[in-house]
């Protein structure tokens, strides 16, 4: 049983506040993804769950200990770097045994459970090889190797597939979430790709310039975003934000048009930021009906999909998503409209959703 | 390649090109191989007239000697005090560069490593020992050692080596172990090696082509040093090679061939040294100019 309890975790470099005061709990057996844009502090808070960075202020529990102060060896976690950090005058076996015997487990017992994560991540024809006669995605294997030996509780993993190349990166992926199923620990993943992130975690932090904009399912975060950041990151092509104004039921742009989107906030305001997604809009051509009033700049067509990014008339861009057949002539006239009950409201002051 | 070459050379402004390079690169060889010839020449006269008499070497210089008469060397192993200057030379240049690649290498691991105030301080005070002239502070040295008491003897040399060795090695090591990648530390601390464990069975493998280097750089004016003995120690038993062969100079005088052999003899651990060192030597170099 190993569940995670942050609380209120602060990090200062020198005179620079890096996290300001994070609160997380995390269950057994959970597989979170930490993921931001670069800068975001998700790393530096991995570093300090890790224990190779002192924690400025606040608690961290592991399973009912606070573990401040105790040594990163000690904590039951292993890491796997971004850089794989592979120490490379040593072979492969070398590699994955140095930690084990530092962990002073017996000879038989290091075998076993290099000859086990060997055979789970595909390395028993590399065991005698240098990191250097190996290829990225061998790496990485052999890193993810060097962690499972010491039957961590805990396993951190620093943005591993950045390093490899894109064919790769899905095939790892299914790997590591294949792998956190069957070691049944706990696991901590750190990512900058929002794909991963949904595609991997049970629930994902997003985090922003040292805070968590929100920790929830990756269903919860692309159906009920929190806020207008956590909207925008994730989801691709991203959610277009409107500033609207509502009037009874409709809400329009001054100039361009209104729509009926169908269930609104409850909250009294008069001005609002929408957020569409791609799916939640439908494009008809034509100058006059019902809708906003855009023009078509272009199409990508993705075999399986296309999308459309029109221009309305006050000037903002929208990606609507349609069917691979749809053909429109650049600058053609469309009119915007929305399914309803799917678009989402925030605050254009405070940018945090509205409640329906 | 050569097709295409071939298929170009037929215009006029690419083969012209092309004897230019060849030219350059005729030129870039000639000077090599006269620089090769100024550096070995003295080399070889030195080997050569070990083997000679002194007849011989003021006779014809140049000559090849006749290599079996080996009367110089046995002089040397039998009449002088040779083999005990050999052996404080070894001692003195191996305990020096002990201290100094052990020290030195601990110094630039701290202070490329380990943040600190004042660290940056401390990388500059050891640099600033490269700008000072020791020799202007002989007196002073001489006074400091006598009151010592460490006049006379070996550990005023090493004291004065170490001392002079240490700036280059630290700043050498420094700048070498910045460049490799903290998260290699990180990773075995996450392994739960400690500190001195990392030092030892992570970093000291990494660090090898650097320390070869600094090696180097330092054993070679130590072994040759003639000054520092020659004001530091006065026992015969005592003197370090250079200075004992200094004394195979008589004031009336001098059987060359003996001093030569002396010589030969003198510079043969270091060129083994060298030879045994130098793919670690150039892998040094080379090593961050690709990455």
């Amino acid at each position: 049983m190993v569940d995670l309890s942050l609380r209120g975790i602060k990090k200062r470099f020198r005179t620079v506040d890096v996290l300001h005061g994070i609160d997380l709990e995390i269950k057994d057996k959970e597989l979170v993804v930490f993921v931001g844009p670069s800068g975001c502090g998700k790393s530096t808070l991995l570093r300090l769950v890790a224990g190779l960075d002192p924690i400025t202020d606040g608690e961290f529990w592991m399973a009912g200990t606070k573990m401040n102060d105790v040594a990163p060896s000690r904590r039951g976690i292993a890491m796997v770097f971004q850089s794989y950090a592979l120490y490379p005058h040593m072979d492969v076996y070398e590699n994955m045994t140095f930690g084990a015997r530092l962990m002073g487990l017996d000879n038989a017992e290091v075998e076993r459970r290099i000859a086990e994560a060997a055979r789970m991540l595909r390395l028993d024809a590399l065991l005698k090889r240098r990191p250097k006669e190996l290829s990225g995605g061998q790496r990485q294997r052999v890193a993810i190797g060097r962690a499972l030996v010491r039957k961590p509780e805990l396993l951190l993993l620093d943005e591993p597939l950045s390093n490899l190349d894109a064919a790769l990166r899905s095939e790892v992926r299914l790997e590591i979430a294949k792998l956190h199923r069957d070691i049944g620990g706990t696991t901590i993943y750190v990512t900058h790709d929002q794909v991963e992130a949904m595609t991997l975690a049970d629930r994902i932090v997003v985090m922003n310039q040292g805070r968590v904009e929100q920790f929830g399912s990756p269903r919860e975060l692309y159906e009920t975003p929190a806020n207008t950041f956590v909207a925008t990151f994730i989801g691709s092509p991203q959610m277009s934000l409107l500033e609207m104004e509502r009037d009874g039921d409709r809400i329009g742009i001054a100039g361009t048009g209104s729509v009926v989107p169908g269930r609104l906030p409850a909250a009294d305001e008069r001005q609002v930021i929408v957020g569409v997604r791609p799916d939640a809009v439908v494009i008809t051509p034509g100058e006059d009906g019902e809708g906003l009033s855009a023009r078509v700049v272009y199409t990508e067509y993705l075999g399986d999909n296309a999308f459309t990014y029109v221009r309305l008339a006050n000037g903002q861009l929208i990606s609507v998503r349609c069917t691979p057949d749809t053909e429109f002539a650049i600058d053609a006239p469309v009119r915007v409209g929305l399914l309803p009950n799917k678009a989402h409201f925030f605050s254009s002051a405070t940018k945090q959703r509205l409640p329906a | 390649m050569t097709a295409s070459a071939r298929s170009v050379s037929s215009v006029p402004t690419v083969s012209s090109n092309r004897s230019t390079v060849w030219t350059l690169d005729a030129l870039v060889q000639v000077v090599l191989i006269a620089n090769t010839l100024v550096m070995l020449v003295p080399i070889v006269i030195m080997v050569f007239s070990a083997f000679k008499t002194n007849v011989q070497i003021f006779q014809s210089p140049f000559s090849i000697p006749d290599f079996t008469n080996l009367t110089n060397l046995t002089k040397i192993w039998t009449q002088t005090n040779f083999l005990r200057y050999l052996g404080n030379s070894f001692f003195v240049t191996g305990v020096s560069m002990l201290l100094i690649l052990t020290l030195g290498t601990m110094a630039a691991y701290a202070i490329a490593r380990y943040r600190f105030t004042g660290s940056g301080f401390i990388l500059m005070f050891f640099v600033a020992g490269l700008t000072l002239p020791l020799k202007l502070a002989i007196i002073p040295l001489f006074i400091l050692m006598r009151d010592l008491g460490i006049l006379n003897s070996h550990a005023a040399l090493i004291v004065v080596y170490v001392a002079t060795g240490l700036p280059t090695t630290v700043f050498i090591m420094t700048g070498f172990i910045r460049t490799l990648p903290s998260e290699l530390e990180d990773a075995a601390r996450m392994d739960g090696a400690s500190e001195a464990l990392i030092m030892w069975k992570i970093m000291l493998p990494l660090v090898r082509p650097a320390m070869v280097i600094a090696g180097i750089q330092n054993v070679v004016p130590i072994w040759n040093d003639f000054f520092f003995p020659l004001v530091f120690i006065q026992s015969d038993g005592l003197k370090t090679l250079p200075q004992g062969l200094a004394s195979f100079m008589g004031e009336y005088n001098t059987d060359w061939g003996v001093l030569f052999s002396g010589l030969t003899l003198s510079v043969l651990p270091i060129i083994i040294i060298y030879i045994l060192l130098s793919k670690q030597f150039i892998n040094g170099m080379t090593s961050g100019a690709v990455k």
